[in-house]
Formats: structure tokens, C-alpha cells, sequence
């Protein structure tokens, strides 16, 4: 399976303080991943380095078919390159209403001429309908995001990111404030975007991981520690002691 | 949701211009009034501006009546140096020999730029001969420095106070530069005369209402242009700019292409109420740029509800009609035995206390009253 993004030993310091060190990791077009790690592992500053938020000190990240430097592009450009993330804390337009939100997310020109002379189609309505179902907003769709229950804007998040169609999506712990039955909804859509596009989700909740059935890498102090199934990398001694031990 | 709204500002202004311009027929409001509220709908039209880009896009800028004062001085130069131009020419036609164009030029230099101890034409009045031309400047020139300085501010990612800070940098230096003898503008006695229109023998009862009228125009196209950027999609980004423009570019949007389309855009609506303004009022100076005056358009807006364009004409209306009554002398003074309240000098506290309680209380300003904001 070829990569669809691959970072090469990729450092970053802050104040000194290396948070990512000689990180190398690789993902293929169609793979569910999980990245998991004690806090302040580097797994946030990870994502914030593809997405083009932090820049590296070295290193190279590398996306698409024929490999593209991210390194060089804007947060926006990425985004429009096919990467979509979703924040450790549910970010959405809280003035704005879920429709506005998705409808914001729908994959289409970005510029602002172009938004300028938009006007959505029956389709692309449809479109925004659709995606409010899935994630189980249909009926809310004309509600102040800001209203929505913690649970509701991360799935507002999750229905915008789909918007987006990316070709890697970045998620970052996104069980917190789930109740059961919203994990399981969860898994099962991550599951299922995974056929189609790399996924890689960030997770503390050990269960949650176990669930999504998926090839798992441990980092720690910014580097990956151990990297294969679940039962392998907890059988690994050294997991062990600096995350499961604890 | 937009519409309705739009169609009801649209008929108040109407009316509004309608009955003034009986008025002022039958005599029953002086011209200098008809002045003050056709300066007054310039004003609201550069509210407007402000609210795009601070009440909607969440960019404070404290520089945008520097762009309204290029507006002036831009149409300023042709109706000054077109004015002169016939008074030099009506002067020199008594002499046997018909005058030359270089005579002429001499005798316009030396009419404008007496003041300033010149004779010469400075390169920046190169097009001051011509009104399509300079009509085309009142756009180019604050465009055209709106986007540079937008590029280069936008571009190293300066927002906040930093950038409002950065902004009325701009406007104190650009007065400053305008202050100087040398700046080819004639100083601090700014261009004056600006109320003769060139060509045109009607009298000032007439120009006035003229001016209302175009006045009036500017505001309802610039309203309407402000609704259909505030309402749909585009609105929608910028609004989001405002709340968590880092959100914004991971969905893929160029936020700093969006901030200098707006920043841009707002600056030439201000040029152009600028523009109508000055020749209302008769005359600029550099003083007109200082960065108080900024400040104070945010205050207009911050009064009347940000985030509302009806809101922006609100505030700007009331507070500079209150601005210009108080500080006309004709409000009464206060005795209060010991001390008399005279509100020439008091009526900066009262406003001050105002945006402080508006800020404090009431977040939506005098639009809030009207209606649901968003
Ligand atoms: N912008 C920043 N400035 C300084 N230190 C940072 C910054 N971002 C992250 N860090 C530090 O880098 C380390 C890794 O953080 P993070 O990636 O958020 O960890 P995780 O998401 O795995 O819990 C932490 O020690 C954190 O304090
Ligand atoms: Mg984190």
C-alpha cells in the first residue's frame, strides 16, 4: 500500500523544550489509524505540524499520490490539499446556525470571489441535509450552533469535516464528552470512512481504541515508541512503563 | 430574512430625502442644515464601512478616516483647481493677447499655492484638471494604499490591537505628511472652496440638495452592496474570520485574502462618502485625518450596534447630529449654581460615558432595540 502522508523525522522545539522529536510516521490512502500516548506526548503538535499550524525545525511531510511537500503550503492550502482535522475541543461558528456551518464545510471554491458569487444549488442543499443526517442533526439544522449540546458539536464537527471531503482526516480525541452509544456511532462512522480515506484519531479512552480495531502507534516524547496492534504494542515492555504502568 | 430590512432602509431614506428636499423648497430648513444632514448620510455611509469591517469581519481598524479624507482631498483637487482655472482665465481675458496655456497654469500655481509660498503645479495635481480622472483617483488612491497596507499587515498575520494600533499609525502619518508645506496639498490650510462646484451657476440653496441627493444615492447603493456581502456565504466566512479565523483556514478559506477583499472594499466606500462629504462641508485639511477621528467612527458604530448595518446608520446619524447640536453652541447650558455645565466642552465626557455604558450594558448598541442581530 502506498503512503498517503509520510513524515520524516520531523523535530520541533519550543523554548528549547522538544515537544516532537525525530518523528517518523506514514499512512496509507485507505487506513484507519490510532495514535495514542500519555498527555503532552506530541500528539496534538503532531497534527498541528501536518495541518500547517506549527512548522518544523527539520524534517519533511510528504502528501498524496505523487508526494507534495506540506511543508511549503498554508494552513489553507493543505486543507484545500485534502486534509481536514477536527480540534481536541469541539470548534464550530457558534453564532452561526448548523446549516451556515455546514454549508461553510461543503467542498467548493474557496475564494472570495467565488463565495462572493455563490449561491447554493437544490443539490447543494440536499447535499447539507444529508450530511446533518448522518451525524444526527437533521433536526436541528436551522438551530444557533452555539445551543447544541458538547455531544451535538462534535458531531457538528465530524459532519462538517465530511463536508470537506478530505483524503486524510485528522482527529483529535474525539470521544471526549461522548455518552456511550454516541462512542459507538462514532467508531462505526470512523470504521466506515476509513474504506475510503486515511483516518487517523487520537485517543486516550483505551476502549475506544480497541473498538476501532486498527494498526496503533504510541508516542512518546515526540517520537513514536511502538508502533502494531493493540495486543502487541501493550505486550511492549517499554508501553508499558511510560503509558499503561501508570 | 436580509430583504425586508433592506427594503425598509431603503424607503426611510427615500422619504427622508424627499421631505428635506421639500423642505428646504418651501424654505422651511436653511441651506446650511440641508448641508449638515447630506454630510450627515456621508457619514453613515462610512459607518457602514466600519461595520463591514469591524462589526462583521471583527477587523478594529482605526485608520478607515483616512481613506474617507483621500476620498476629499481627491475630488477637492479638481474642484479647486478647476475653479481657479476659470477665475485665472475670466482674469487674463482682458489682456489684448489671448493667454497662453503655460500663462495660465502660471496664474492657477500661483492662485493655489500663494499660501503656501509656491507658484508651481506639484506632480500629484497632474490629473487635477480633469474631473473623470480625478474621480478615478478618489477610488485608486485609498484603494490602492488599503490594499498595500492590508497586504502587508494582513500578510504577517497582525490582527487585534496590534493591527488597530498599526492603523492609526497609518492615519497620524499620513496627516502628518499632509501637514507639511511640501506635500504639494497646501499644508495645514487644506483645500477650501470645495463647496463651488466648477461650471455649475446654480446657487447653493440648489447644490445643496444636489449633493443631499447623491449623498442619499451613495448610502442606499453602498447599503445594498454591504447586505448582499453580509448575507449568504460570504458572510458567513467573514463572520467566522471574526469569531476563530484559525478554524476558518483549516476549512481551506485564504483568511488573509478574505481581510484584505474587505479591508479594500471598505476603505473605497469610505473614500467615496469622503468624497461627497468634503464638498458639503467646503473644505479639508489635514487635521480632518488625524486618529481621533477613526476612533470616533468607532464609536459611532460601537453606539449603534455593531454587526447590524442599520445599526452603524443609527449611530452614526444620532451621534453626530447630537455632536454638531451640542457642540454649535445651541444647546443649553446647564447653571447649576456653583458650576455651569456648558456642552461645548461637556459633551466629549457625555459621549465618552455613553460608549463606556453602551460598551458595559448594552454589547448591541441603539440596533439591538430593533431586532435579533447576527
Ligand atoms: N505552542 C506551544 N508552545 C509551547 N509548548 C507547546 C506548544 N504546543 C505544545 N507544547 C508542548 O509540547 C508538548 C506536547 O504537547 P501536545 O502535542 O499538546 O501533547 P498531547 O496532545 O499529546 O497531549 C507539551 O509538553 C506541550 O506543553
Ligand atoms: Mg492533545
Amino acid at each position: 500500500m502506498s503512503a498517503l502522508l509520510e513524515v520524516r523525522g520531523v523535530s520541533v522545539s519550543f523554548d528549547g523544550f522538544r515537544a516532537i522529536n525525530n518523528l517518523s510516521f506514514a499512512i496509507g490512502t485507505a487506513e484507519l489509524r490510532a495514535v495514542i500516548g500519555p498527555n503532552g506526548a506530541g500528539k496534538t503538535t503532531f497534527m498541528d505540524i501536518v495541518t500547517g499550524k506549527t512548522r518544523p525545525d527539520s524534517g519533511e511531510v510528504l502528501f498524496g499520490e505523487v508526494p507534495r511537500s506540506l511543508l511549503r503550503m498554508s494552513e489553507a492550502q493543505i486543507a484545500r490539499a485534502g486534509v481536514g482535522r477536527k480540534f481536541q475541543r469541539p470548534t464550530v461558528f457558534e453564532n452561526q446556525s448548523v446549516f451556515d456551518n455546514i454549508m461553510m464545510a461543503l467542498k467548493k471554491p474557496r475564494g472570495p470571489f467565488s463565495v462572493l458569487r455563490f449561491r447554493a444549488s437544490k443539490s447543494d442543499r440536499t447535499r447539507v441535509r444529508e450530511l446533518a443526517d448522518e451525524v444526527g442533526l437533521a433536526p436541528h439544522l436551522d438551530r444557533i450552533s452555539g445551543e447544541l449540546s458538547h455531544g451535538q458539536k462534535q458531531w457538528l464537527e465530524i459532519g462538517m469535516l465530511l463536508a470537506q471531503e478530505p483524503r486524510l482526516l485528522l482527529v483529535d480525541e474525539p470521544a471526549a464528552g461522548m455518552t456511550l452509544g454516541e462512542r459507538e456511532h462514532t467508531t462505526e462512522l470512523l470504521t466506515r470512512l476509513a474504506r475510503t480515506r486515511a483516518v487517523v484519531v487520537v485517543e486516550h479512552d483505551m476502549e475506544f481504541v480497541r473498538r476501532l480495531n486498527c494498526k496503533v502507534t504510541v508516542l512518546h516524547e515526540g517520537s513514536v515508541l511502538a508502533e502494531g496492534s493493540l495486543d502487541h504494542v501493550t505486550a511492549d515492555a517499554r508501553v508499558i512503563e511510560v503509558y499503561l504502568g501508570r | 430574512m436580509r430583504h425586508p430590512s433592506v427594503l425598509i432602509f431603503l424607503s426611510c431614506l427615500a422619504l427622508f430625502t424627499v421631505a428635506v428636499t421639500v423642505m428646504a423648497q418651501a424654505g422651511m430648513v436653511s441651506t446650511s442644515f440641508v448641508k449638515t444632514l447630506g454630510m450627515t448620510l456621508c457619514l453613515c455611509l462610512v459607518a457602514l464601512a466600519m461595520d463591514l469591517i469591524w462589526g462583521y469581519a471583527g477587523i478594529l481598524s482605526l485608520g478607515h478616516f483616512a481613506f474617507f479624507g483621500l476620498g476629499g482631498y481627491m475630488i477637492g483637487m479638481w474642484l479647486m483647481y478647476a475653479r481657479t482655472e476659470g477665475i485665472v482665465v475670466q482674469s487674463l481675458a482682458g489682456s489684448p493677447l489671448p493667454a497662453t496655456p503655460e500663462e495660465i497654469r502660471q496664474g492657477i500655481g500661483t492662485q493655489i499655492f500663494g499660501v503656501v509660498g509656491g507658484s508651481d503645479i506639484p506632480w500629484v495635481w497632474s490629473f487635477a484638471h480633469s474631473l473623470p480622472l480625478q474621480l478615478l483617483l478618489v477610488v485608486l488612491v485609498p484603494g490602492l494604499l488599503a490594499l498595500v497596507f492590508g497586504w502587508l499587515a494582513f500578510r504577517s498575520r497582525v490582527t487585534g490591537v496590534y493591527l488597530s494600533i498599526l492603523t492609526q499609525a497609518m492615519t497620524l502619518a499620513l496627516a502628518l505628511y499632509l501637514f507639511q508645506n511640501d506635500s504639494g496639498l497646501r499644508g495645514n490650510n487644506g483645500l477650501s472652496g470645495l463647496q463651488n462646484i466648477p461650471g455649475v451657476t446654480a446657487g447653493q440653496d440648489r447644490v445643496s440638495v444636489w449633493l443631499l441627493w447623491a449623498s442619499a444615492l451613495a448610502l442606499g447603493l453602498g447599503y445594498i452592496l454591504c447586505s448582499i456581502m453580509v448575507s449568504g456565504k460570504f458572510g458567513s466566512v467573514i463572520r467566522a474570520i471574526r469569531d476563530d479565523e484559525q478554524r476558518v483556514r483549516f476549512l481551506g478559506y485564504p483568511v488573509e485574502g478574505y481581510k484584505l477583499f474587505v479591508f479594500t472594499l471598505t476603505a473605497i466606500i469610505a473614500a467615496i462618502a469622503g468624497a461627497l462629504y468634503y464638498p458639503q462641508a467646503g473644505i479639508i485639511n489635514p487635521t480632518e485625518l488625524m486618529p481621533i477621528a477613526s476612533i470616533y467612527l468607532a464609536v459611532w458604530v460601537a453606539i449603534g450596534g455593531r454587526g447590524r448595518l442599520y445599526g452603524a446608520v443609527i449611530g452614526a446619524a444620532v451621534v453626530s447630529l447630537l455632536s454638531s447640536w451640542f457642540t454649535g453652541g445651541r444647546a443649553p447650558s446647564i447653571p447649576l449654581g456653583f458650576y455651569t455645565i456648558n456642552w461645548v466642552d461637556w459633551w466629549q465626557v457625555l459621549l465618552g460615558l455613553t460608549f463606556v455604558l453602551v460598551t458595559l450594558l448594552a454589547p448591541g448598541g441603539i440596533g439591538a432595540l430593533f431586532g435579533r442581530g447576527r
